[in-house]
């Protein structure tokens, strides 16, 4: 299964509160494991030694905004996603379950039903 | 850059092989208020993968059926591991715990800056510099390899996305934005269209925007106090500016803080100077 990431946009009220309040409750209940930030944008202007981590060791799933920023927030921080493997899930315009689904997907069915 | 190539404290709450799970409400008020104070969050589960650690603070939170070590040894110096058993505490002691042994996170303060600074598309950028003869708080830079970069993010002014407007190729995004495409969203014609339009806009004033929009600030400020007839072509480069500004999307705060008209004179003179010295340098490669 894909490592996970969630971003909680912390410095700003772009991503709706609902859903992403809701989609990190579902995270957190879910049993799988995953890595949580406060803000992308302000690791990447830091340049976080972490952002390279996170865009490491294999493919990612990464619930934040629009694919297109969130690509080039990780180049920015020297930290590129891989070209295969890193699937971005925008929470500023679909709704937690249609996130959770896509970032869970069959991995979580399967635990659910275990 | 902000600061230092320095991570953000990480805590990892623990609920693997050797741990007893976390209760359901506690696990999750705790990840929610960790977030919202700044710190990064992993949350291990039996068979799960996190990103691995190699700097920084992590501390790990568990419920442990054996007792742990206060700190681990890692495998560099750059990472430093501590363990604490939570089966005792709260959630606020647990919140207590974490910022005694991480520190307080840099929380944005009422007028401090956010992260709100311009991101570059690589994949739609021309290295036209624009943007660097543009920006007047020198945001932009250009590397060794003659290449634009965002180099002081921390010099832009919060919620002003005027350099994207003024970028030919839509390649400038602030993902904190709320609307497209300058926060991310797709680029449909449409948009191209507009971007080249304002761009017209900028060229019909003679390109000197920060001069124009200095002058409508300055006759704004006037205008109670010295009223008097304007001609047409002024009145006409009036309602230019205004669009422009709104087009723009300057705020009004910003324009307010603009340098004196010298000043901005002087670092136009010198951002120009830096975007010929760096496509000077580039066609030299070239050739």
């Amino acid at each position: 299964m894909p490592r996970i990431v969630y971003c909680h946009c912390a410095y700003a009220q772009v991503v709706p509160k609902a859903v992403k309040e809701e989609v990190l409750r579902r995270l957190v209940e879910s049993g799988v494991a995953f890595d949580a930030v406060a803000d992308l944008c302000e690791m990447s202007a830091k340049r976080d030694p972490m952002m390279k981590q996170l865009s490491q060791e294999g493919s990612v799933k990464i619930a934040a905004c629009y694919p297109r920023a969130v690509k080039w927030l990780f180049s920015a921080a020297d930290a590129p996603l891989p070209l295969a493997g890193a699937e971005v899930v925008n929470m500023r315009v679909e709704t937690a379950d249609r996130v959770i689904d896509a970032v869970l997907g069959e991995g979580f069915k399967q635990t659910e039903s275990a | 850059m902000i600061g230092t190539l320095k991570s953000i404290p990480r805590v990892a709450l623990y609920e693997g092989e050797g741990s007893r799970p976390i209760a359901g409400p506690v696990r999750a008020e705790l990840t929610r208020l960790l977030l919202e104070k700044g710190y990064a969050v992993s949350s291990i589960r039996p068979g799960g993968q996190v990103a691995p650690a190699t700097s920084g603070v992590l501390l790990v939170l568990g419920e442990f059926l054996e007792q742990k070590p206060l700190e681990a040894v890692a495998e560099t110096d750059a990472v430093k591991v501590l363990f604490r058993d939570i089966a005792a505490l709260d959630v606020p002691k647990i919140m207590g715990l974490v910022e005694s042994l991480c520190g307080t996170t840099p929380l944005p303060k009422p007028g401090g800056w956010k992260p709100w600074f311009p991101v570059i598309d690589f994949g739609r950028c021309t290295n036209c510099m624009q943007c660097l003869s543009f920006c007047l708080f020198d945001v932009y830079g250009v590397s060794t390899e003659g290449k634009i970069q965002v180099q002081h993010e921390n010099h832009c002014k919060t919620d002003c996305p005027a350099c994207s407007r003024v970028c030919p190729e839509v390649a400038i995004l602030f993902p904190k934005y709320r609307s497209g495409p300058i926060n991310g969203d797709e680029i449909n014609s449409e948009d191209l269209r507009r971007e080249s339009m304002k761009v017209d806009i900028s060229s019909l004033l003679g390109g000197d925007i920060y001069q124009a929009l200095r002058d409508r600030s300055d006759k704004a400020k006037s205008r109670f106090s010295k009223e008097r007839d304007e001609d047409r072509a002024l009145k006409e480069r009036q309602r230019c500016l205004t669009k422009l500004q709104e087009q723009l999307e300057i705020p009004p705060e910003v324009l307010a803080s603009l340098p004196s008209l010298d000043q901005i004179q002087a670092k136009a003179v010198q951002a120009k100077q830096r975007a010929a010295d760096a496509l000077g340098m580039n066609s030299a490669q070239l050739t």
